[in-house]
């Protein structure tokens, strides 16, 4: 065997198998969360993609909701069930939008970038809500999706549902890790750290930025048909400020140490929500604002950092 | 350092998913004297306040009253639900994966019904759920007619237990044009999002079923929660109708009395507030006397005096201090229908007969409510129908009540069996033509 085989590569290839299983083993409802988690948890990666390049995205829902409503208005308008159809047009409309609105907010850093991007997805929001065609606020539901022309039904459905899901997060996962240890994925932590340098380095931080917003965007884009597929129901609150919140918040309570933590992130969220709710149903939010806030006083690097304090061999 | 990275991976992953995977297994069992209700309703969010509390407070109160044998005739026969004791689950709509926490609901908690969603959008997503997850589902409150018309069209676990949207509207218009038979124009000022555009669409369709040739003088879509009406006001005043409609709810209806009221435009016309009601005890003398309001069905102050009404009140207010309004009375209505066709279905037999002979219990039954009756009337009998009533609104000795109240059959504001809302007002209420 490759000793230089990467670790986070094989534990990525790993997962699949075992979370092929556990999808089996485990109660439905459980691995429902799970499914919706991974499409979540893939926003927040790309939350978490420009987070490295010290860029924070308030309004990553903007392409949630593009993607969900780009493979949801296929499904229900003309009539296309294939999950890779669905998958490769979100894909498209992402990048296409992203790529035209990224000459615009790659020129801006710091609360400027979180704030144009937060208006943006709001701007979707509004258009969505006043889209009586589209359902307005109440959205619509996507019809039954297929898999290469494998049509199943109820049970079966769900199951290649949430295969399919478990699929493309991880390799989503993958070639985002694989792109973070590549010489431009670097150049994105160095636009981080010293933008001046880079640019004497003879690399465009612009550039960059425009590139890690396109690459985000398509990603975010990819979470977004998951989720419509899982769910089977789209509305507009996937552009609402909360929801692009809500990804930030998986992105720091979960670090931007490696492509896993998001998405390991992400269920933790949702499982921490689960039990705030069924334990004290009127006060859940302010459970979720005290963990947020542990993590950020404790473990400002989010939960990830635990690997590092491990290696330090204690919490010091 | 590569190897570490790796077991600290597995490690969190697993440790999460054994975590979540073992907690589930200390559950208890659903017990044979017990029947477990799910309840979801907006628990935080604009829409808690208005909505979400209050049928809250009327699950639990019932709830508590029926589990002790308090609740009033007919239902004091046997105590919580024939002979078992209700236990309950709540979750909040608000919590943006209402569709994952219903099937949480179903399979972790093990649930015997749900009964729930306020709003319409959590409506259709869930609809196709239950029919999936196949278990026994009421609606108790959300609006669009699109459940049972388009979204699920042959229901069998799923049941609303209240009217639809259409109900609303055309109430409305038939209150109008009863009362001031010579209306020639009306304006509307609604919230642009699903909700109001619906509720616009069909009082103007009914409007102009009723009367032809009504004129429109405007017509208003300020933003949802928007707060502030300055603009939209002056609109309405510079066009000025006979009527101005609004289904305005919540923070909006509350800031849209308040403006309206101070810029005079409640004194120049009549203003018609589909969902008034649940307004009504909150402004209290802040509402100006003579709007029409409705509840969305024969709720609150609409609803015949009777035991039953006169227990719920006085509970109500007992136990939390304000009067009950509509969603109280609809979440109420929806325990009491799973009560009546559980028992139907159980005959003899102790606790939660089989589903089945419950779904076959509840197919077109007809229950008593604090609101009156209701029978489950069209949707091959999953969709309830019942009248609505309005009246306009009156402030004396410290009570908000209503005046001139007009009772509507349900005949006359709801679709008969097969057809769709809109396309029943725009045919000239086929069926209905007596009303």
């Amino acid at each position: 065997m490759n000793r230089r085989m990467d670790p986070t590569l094989v534990s990525l290839a790993a997962a699949l198998p075992v979370l092929l299983v556990l999808g089996y083993a485990l109660p439905d409802w459980l691995t429902f969360y799970l499914q919706v988690s991974l499409a979540s948890g893939l926003a927040a990666l790309a939350v978490m993609l420009q987070m490295r390049a010290g860029l924070v995205n308030f309004g990553q829902g903007l392409y949630y909701c593009l993607g969900a409503y780009a493979g949801g208005m296929s499904g229900h308008f003309l009539g296309i069930t294939d999950a890779l159809v669905l998958l490769l047009l979100a894909v498209v409309l992402s990048v296409a939008v992203s790529f035209i609105v990224g000459f615009l907010v790659a020129r801006y850093r710091e609360i400027f970038y979180a704030m144009l991007s937060l208006a943006l997805s709001m701007i979707l929001y509004g258009l969505l809500v006043r889209a009586e065609a589209l359902g307005s606020t109440d959205g619509f539901n996507l019809p039954s999706t297929t898999f290469l022309g494998y049509a199943p039904e109820g049970q079966a459905l769900r199951e290649a549902g949430y295969v399919f899901t478990c699929i493309v997060a991880l390799a989503i996962a993958a070639a985002v890790h694989r792109y973070l240890r590549s010489p431009l994925g670097a150049i994105g932590e160095a636009v981080r750290e010293n933008e001046l340098r880079v640019e004497y380095l003879g690399a465009s931080p612009r550039y960059v930025v425009h590139l890690i917003y396109v690459m985000a965007a398509a990603i975010a884009g990819i979470g977004g048909v998951l989720a419509g597929i899982s769910v089977g129901h789209v509305d507009p609150n996937l552009a609402y400020w909360t929801t692009s919140g809500q990804f930030v918040f998986i992105a720091l309570l979960s670090g931007t140490g490696n492509v896993a933590a998001p998405l390991i992130g992400a269920f933790l969220l949702v499982m921490i929500r689960v039990y705030a709710v069924e334990y004290s149903p009127y006060t859940w939010q302010m459970i979720l604002g005290g963990v947020m806030l542990l993590i950020i006083m404790f473990l400002p690097g989010g939960l990830w950092s635990l690997t590092r304090l491990r290696k330090k061999g204690g919490l010091t | 350092m590569h190897k570490k990275t790796m077991t600290t991976f597995w490690t969190l992953a697993l440790g999460l998913l054994t975590a979540a995977g073992l907690s589930q297994t200390g559950t208890a069992h659903a017990q044979d004297e017990e029947i477990k209700i799910g309840f979801a309703m907006f628990l935080s969010g604009a829409a808690a306040g208005p909505f979400g509390v209050p049928a809250r407070n009327g699950a639990e109160l019932v709830v508590e009253a029926l589990n002790k044998g308090e609740f009033p005739a007919p239902y004091d026969g046997k105590k919580g639900i024939n002979g078992a004791k209700i236990t309950t689950v709540f979750v909040d709509e608000a919590s943006g994966e209402v569709v994952a926490d219903y099937r949480k609901m179903v399979q972790k908690d093990e649930v015997d019904l749900v009964i729930g969603y306020i709003s319409s959008g959590n409506c259709k997503a869930i609809a196709p759920v239950a029919e999936e997850v196949e278990r026994l589902t009421l609606f108790f409150d959300c609006g669009t007619p699109q459940v049972f018309e388009d979204v699920v069209t042959d229901p069998h676990y799923l049941f609303r237990t209240g009217a639809h949207a259409t109900l609303d509207s055309v109430g409305a218009a038939r209150y109008l044009l009863a009362d001031k038979p010579d209306t020639g124009s009306i304006a509307g000022i609604n919230q642009n999002y699903a909700w109001g555009q619906d509720s616009w669409r069909d009082f103007t369709a009914a409007v102009e079923a009723l009367k032809p040739g009504v004129e429109i003088t405007t017509e208003q879509f300020p933003k949802i929660f928007a707060g502030q009406y300055g603009s939209e006001i002056s609109a309405l005043l510079t066009n000025p109708a006979d009527a101005v409609h609004s289904s305005f709810w919540g923070g909006d209806l509350e800031a849209f009395v308040l403006q309206g009221a101070a810029r005079g435009l409640f004194a120049r016309t009549d203003v018609i507030l589909t969902t008034g009601e649940s307004a009504m005890h909150r402004l209290a003398n802040q509402m100006p006397e003579g709007t029409v309001i409705g509840a969305r069905g024969p709720h609150g102050v609409f609803a015949p005096e009777g035991p039953m009404k006169a227990w719920l009140e006085k509970a109500y207010m007992d136990r939390y201090g304000v009067r009950a309004t509509y969603p109280t009375y609809k979440i109420t209505q929806a325990i009491l229908a799973a009560k009546s066709a559980i028992e139907m279905a159980a005959g003899d037999s102790m606790g939660m007969p089989d589903q089945e002979s419950v779904i076959d219990a509840l197919e077109g039954l007809e229950w008593e409510t604090p609101s009156g009756t209701v029978r489950m009337g069209i949707a091959n009998g999953h969709q309830a129908v019942q009248g609505t009533a309005y009246g306009r609104f009156k402030y004396s000795n410290g009570e908000a009540t209503v005046v001139d109240m007009t009772r509507f059959d349900a005949e006359c504001v709801m679709p008969p069996d097969g057809m769709d809302g809109l396309e029943w007002i725009e045919s000239g209420f086929k069926g209905a033509e007596d009303c």
